[in-house]
Formats: C-alpha cells, sequence, structure tokens
C-alpha cells in the first residue's frame, strides 16, 4: 500500500506539491536557525574559554577579587610547585600558566627615541615548550599572517591592526614600559617576530603576545603566574564537573585567610561569563521554540488545508464503498510520507546551509571594530547531532497530525448525504 | 532697623572677601616654605604595598618648578632610572633596555613605582597660590598643632585635583594633612607631613605619607634624609643627555 501511495504523491503534485514545499522550507529553516544559534553563542563561549577563563582558573584570592583590574602584585607565587599539584590532583584536566597584563608599547626611531606609542594588552603564554598546547588554544598557527612564530624568549607576536597602525614589521623592536609585580617600573626590549589577526576585535585593537619567560623577566615575576587555567580535555565544558573539581581544590589549598592563597573558580564564575551562559542558554531555547512553534503551526495547517481540500475526493471514495476506517488510515500514511520526504529534504537543504556558514562564516568585522567583547568577528553556524532530528521530527509530526485533526471528518460524514453534497 | 541691614548685609559680602584674602596669604606662606629657587635632595620611599613594603632611594634636582631630574640610587631592579621633567613633559631612562622614552597621555596618572603617587603628582610642582584659590573653614588641632583648615578649589583648567581641603600649621605655615577631590566631590588621596624642621630658615616637613584612597594599600612614605635650597645646578643636569649618563 505504501509503494501505491507513494506512487500518488509523487504523480498527483495537486495534492503533495504545496505540502513538501512548505514542510521542506520550514524543517530547513528551523535546522539552519538551530545550528546557526548553537554556533554563534557556542563560539563565543569556547572563545572565551581559551583565551580567557579556561574551563578552570586558578587565582590568588586577593587576585580572583579584582581579576578584572588585572592585579600583577596579587599574582600566584610558587606556580612550578602548584602546577604540579594541579596535575597530579585534578585528573582529565590540562594546565596554563599564563600572565595577562597592561602597559604601554613603544617604538623608537633610528637613533632611540620615541617614533610612536600606545597602550597595548600583553599575553605571555607558554610559547616555546615542545609539546605546549597554548599556541593552538590561541590558534597562532592560523591567526599568522607576517613572519613567523617566536623561537625565541626575546620575540613577540603583535596584532596586525596595531603593526599596521603604527608601521611596524616583522624584526622591527620595541619596548614594553608596565608594572612588574611588586609595582617597580617595568621595562622590555623585544623583536616583532610576526604579525597575527585573531579575528577578535577586543583583542585585535592592540595586543602583543610573547612566552612566558619573558613575561616572567619583564615584570620580575620568577615563578610566578597571574593564572593557571585549566581545559577539560574532551573540551567540553560540563558545569557540574567544573565545581565539583574547584569545590575539591578549594577545601583542600585555599584558605579564607590568607588572600594569597589560591582559589579555584569555574568559567561560570568569571568575568560575566554567568550571564553569558545563561544567555546563551535562554536565546537559544527561546529562539528554537517559537521557530518550532510556529513551524509547527504552518506545518500542521498545511496538513489540515490538505485534508480540507481533499473533501469532495473522500466523498467519492466513500460513495464508492471504501471503508471510513481505510481511508483515514491511507490519509494517515500518505501524510507520513509527505511529512518524511519533506523533512528529509528540509534537513538536507538545511544542513547544507548550516555547513556553508559553518565552513564560510558571516563577516561582521565591520560591527565588532570598536567592541571590546570577545566575539568572533567571523560568525559562523556549527552542525551538531541534534541538527539532524530537530526540524525533521516536528516536520513530520505536525504534518501527520494535521492531516489526522482534518481528516477526523471522514468519519461525520453521512453515506445518504454523499450523492447530494457531490450533486452539489 | 533702616540703616542696620544694609550694613549688616554689607558685612556678609565683605566677609568672605576678606577670608579669602587671608587663605591666599596662607597659601603664599606656604609656598615659601616649600618652594625655591633651586632644590637639591635625597629621599626614601617606602611603600607598603598588601604583599610587603619595599624602600628606594633617590636623589633629586629640581629648578623652579618647571624642571626636576630624579635618578634612582637602590635597590639594584631601579639603579640607575632616570626621570626628566620639562615643563609639562617627562622622559624616563631605564638601563635595562637603554631606551629614554616619553611618558605622555593616560599613562601619567599610573603610579611611579607601585607607589600612591601618579606622575601626574609628580609633574605638577606648582606653588599652591597658583593653582588653588579658597576660604579659611574653621581651625582644628591636628597632631597636637593648632591649624587652619582651608577649603581650595582650582583657579586653572590642568589641576590634577580640582578640589582640596589643607590644615595649615597656624606657627610654622606648613601642611599638616591635605585630603585631594575630584571635581565630583570624591576623596581621591590623603596626605599627611610630619617631622617639620628648620632648614636654612624655613620649616619644611621631611615625612609625609601618601595614601591613594582607591587603593587597599597602606600607602607611601617619603623621607627627605638630605635637602638644600638655592644651590646652582648646572644646566645639563636638565637635559635628555643627562639620562644616559
Amino acid at each position: 500500500m505504501i509503494r501505491f501511495l507513494l506512487k500518488g504523491i509523487l504523480q498527483d503534485r495537486h495534492r503533495s506539491l504545496l505540502p513538501l514545499i512548505v514542510i521542506c522550507i520550514g524543517v530547513a529553516l528551523t535546522v539552519l536557525g538551530h545550528a546557526w544559534v548553537t554556533g554563534v553563542m557556542g563560539e563565543s563561549i569556547d572563545m572565551s574559554a581559551r583565551f580567557s577563563t579556561g574551563h578552570l582558573k586558578v587565582m590568588t584570592r586577593a587576585y580572583a577579587g579584582e581579576q578584572a583590574q588585572i592585579p600583577l602584585d596579587l599574582a600566584l607565587s610558587g606556580a612550578t610547585a602548584l602546577l604540579d599539584e594541579l596535575r597530579r590532583e585534578v585528573p582529565g584536566v590540562d594546565w596554563a600558566p599564563r600572565i595577562r597584563f597592561g602597559g604601554l608599547i613603544d617604538f623608537p626611531d633610528s637613533s632611540g627615541a620615541t617614533r610612536a606609542q600606545g597602550p597595548a594588552a600583553g599575553y605571555a603564554i607558554d610559547l616555546l615548550t615542545p609539546g605546549a598546547a597554548e599556541a593552538a588554544r590561541f590558534n597562532l598557527a592560523s591567526a599568522l599572517l607576517t613572519g613567523r612564530l617566536p623561537l625565541h624568549p626575546e620575540e613577540a607576536l603583535l596584532t596586525q591592526d596595531f603593526a599596521e597602525k603604527f608601521a611596524v614589521q616583522p624584526g622591527d623592536t620595541f619596548t614594553f614600559i608596565g608594572s612588574t609585580m611588586e609595582g617597580s617600573m617595568a621595562f622590555h626590549n623585544l623583536t616583532v617576530a610576526g604579525t597575527v589577526r585573531f579575528g577578535i576585535a577586543a583583542l585585535d585593537h592592540g595586543a602583543f603576545i610573547i612566552d612566558l619567560s619573558a613575561g616572567r623577566q619583564a615584570l620580575a615575576m620568577p615563578d610566578a603566574a597571574g593564572e593557571i587555567l585549566g581545559f577539560f580535555r574532551d573540551d567540553r565544558y560540563s558545569q557540574r564537573r567544573a565545581d565539583a573539581l574547584a569545590a575539591a581544590f578549594n577545601a583542600r589549598h585555599s584558605r579564607g585567610d590568607d588572600e594569597f592563597s589560591p582559589f579555584m573558580v569555574t568559567m561560570r564564575e568569571q568575568e560575566g561569563m554567568a550571564r553569558l551562559l545563561d544567555y546563551a542558554h535562554l536565546v537559544a531555547l527561546i529562539l528554537v521554540t517559537i521557530f518550532l512553534l510556529a513551524m509547527s503551526v504552518v506545518l500542521w495547517n498545511t496538513g489540515l488545508i490538505g485534508g480540507l481540500r481533499r473533501y469532495g475526493e473522500f466523498g467519492v471514495r466513500l460513495a464508492l464503498g471504501e471503508g471510513k476506517n481505510h481511508l483515514y488510515k491511507t490519509l494517515i500514511l500518505e501524510a507520513l510520507l509527505i511529512g518524511m520526504i519533506g523533512s528529509a529534504a528540509g534537513t538536507l537543504i538545511g544542513l547544507g546551509l548550516a555547513w556553508y556558514l559553518q565552513s564560510s562564516g558571516l563577516d561582521i568585522g565591520y560591527a565588532s571594530k570598536t567592541s571590546t567583547m570577545m566575539m568572533p568577528a567571523i560568525m559562523r553556524a556549527r552542525i551538531t547531532t541534534a541538527d539532524w532530528y530537530i526540524g525533521f521530527i516536528p516536520g513530520l509530526l505536525s504534518m501527520t497530525l494535521g492531516s489526522a485533526l482534518s481528516g477526523l471528518g471522514i468519519y461525520k460524514r453521512n453515506t445518504a448525504q454523499l450523492f447530494k453534497e457531490l450533486d452539489a | 532697623m533702616k540703616i542696620r541691614m544694609p550694613a549688616l548685609a554689607l558685612l556678609l559680602l565683605a566677609a568672605p572677601h576678606s577670608h579669602g584674602e587671608e587663605a591666599a596669604a596662607i597659601l603664599a606662606r606656604v609656598d615659601r616654605n616649600l618652594s625655591a629657587r633651586t632644590r637639591i635632595a635625597e629621599s626614601s620611599m617606602t611603600i607598603h604595598s598588601r604583599r610587603g613594603s619595599r624602600t628606594l632611594t633617590a636623589r633629586s634636582y629640581a629648578e623652579g618648578t618647571r624642571k626636576s631630574f630624579t635618578e634612582y640610587l637602590a635597590p639594584t631592579a631601579e639603579k640607575g632610572t632616570k626621570m626628566l621633567k620639562l615643563a609639562r613633559q617627562l622622559w624616563l631612562y631605564s638601563p635595562a633596555t637603554d631606551r629614554t622614552i616619553q611618558i605622555s597621555g593616560h599613562l601619567l596618572r599610573q603610579p611611579v613605582m607601585g607607589s600612591d603617587l601618579s606622575y601626574e603628582d609628580l609633574m605638577d610642582d606648582r606653588k599652591l597660590a597658583e593653582i588653588y584659590e579658597g576660604r579659611i573653614a574653621g581651625e582644628e588641632e591636628i597632631a597636637g598643632r593648632r591649624a587652619w583648615v582651608l577649603e581650595l578649589v582650582a583657579r586653572v583648567a590642568d589641576a590634577a585635583y580640582p578640589r582640596q581641603k589643607i590644615w595649615v600649621d597656624r606657627e610654622r605655615d606648613v601642611p599638616l594633612r591635605q585630603e585631594l577631590y575630584a571635581k565630583s566631590g570624591k576623596l581621591l588621596k590623603e596626605v599627611t607631613y610630619a617631622e617639620a624642621t628648620r632648614v636654612e630658615g624655613r620649616w619644611y616637613p621631611r615625612q609625609v605619607r601618601y595614601r591613594d584612597v582607591l587603593k587597599q594599600g597602606q600607602g607611601t612614605e617619603l623621607t627627605v634624609s638630605k635637602i638644600t635650597f638655592d644651590q646652582p645646578i648646572p644646566e645639563w643636569i636638565f637635559s635628555k643627555a643627562a639620562l644616559k649618563q
């Protein structure tokens, strides 16, 4: 019977084309919308984790309280021993010590006098230890535009926008001026190894990256680190797992009466991340729910109209002696088949469009030029497992339920009146 | 009655004017004690931060209010660092990088060597009477000394602190305490002066404690161990070439 119905659907476009098109478009838009929201929100959160928050972060209690100001004088001391303990005690997490700092960078002219200078954000990360994952977390290989990655502690990467603004090229030198951990003036000469562009407006405005050893030397922070970031090895942030690890670590190492004792926080507990995570979750939920509801109503309506449009046909079939149950069953099966074909096609089209937006992205750099938020300049969709069913199931169910509802009228038709209705 | 009311009004109008003049006279006497044609000093600066305290020593030369030169003598990390101020420009020399760098813009508001003083504080060496005008708000006893309490408002647009309150020793004409305010009225810094001694015929406070109330530290103490006034200073000291020597 299915084969018979399928033949009818394919050959009688009058009854199948419109529902198929509506279902296909609706499902495709649902899949694309979900993948887009997941991609944009997920990328912002992932980027914040890699560049700023980690999945977990260890700081001193005092530093954690004033984290937004990056107070180097409150940094962690004895970082090597602490790092060893973290690697031993917290399994499944990769730990990376970092120093974030701010200051001024000064570009000299040929006589050594100041040619140009500007405020800059500095990142001291482990670039030179063989096998260190920090370069990959900062996506340096792809971000590199000119020159090469640093091979020596006295070399730095400069963001391309910054380099262009001050007419700096690989091989040029500059001086960093800032404050050391104990508050003295920090002066440090560095050579530009290469220039990078992250596609993150907040970073590309003016930042430089140096090896952790250079940062420690420049800022007089021997065996110290501003923060130690933890990244789950499976790259999946779990709030429950992060909470458990942080609670266990703090119970062992952190003392409320010692503001310089280490203190572990989860990604959610940092720099407005709770709001971002909740917001991302809420926006995704609201968008997908609204979209699903709207699409379900449209698809339901399509099924309903499809059933009502065939009022006359059902009358003829009943008059010819076809059983009401059989008629209703074929209607449902037909709707199921149309729903399956439309939903499958819509899912494939939606996935195709999402794949395009995942690989090419949408450049919003022009809009985020002045933004200080850590958000990507190129917004991308992200295809997840949910996209394979998020549109398919409502597409299938709405069409079928719509037809089932409209088809109930079959049971109300009185055989004695059928010919009168048909005459009319 | 008809005669007394205008007379009272006249008195009320005249009163602030005379207080203003008196405040200006007090400020002029304070300036005579603190300012000089030239000044050569050796001082130590103890910075109390949340992690501990550290002391720096420096030798400084100043000519009027427009030229000054400071060389840090200790500790080792700071030794050889020099600062040159010429009018509204400031240069720093770091022996570690062998660079002379001009400090400008927002960096002038940064703390000097992690202390409670900003570069801007160091730069603004003008006489009080040049920058402020005000009135006597009352008299108080502070650290066992009778003092005038003056409320001052900046008369120039580029003052680092648009408002301040100053307690001036009535007998010695040196400040005992200062509260420095932002334009909004927010208290930014507290300064206390102590150990006023007679130096070459003038009273001079040898100990000054600065506290940035926006920071959580215990403040910065500046102690002047040696000071001479109106001694000739070679002109080359106030040149960029002197920074590298």
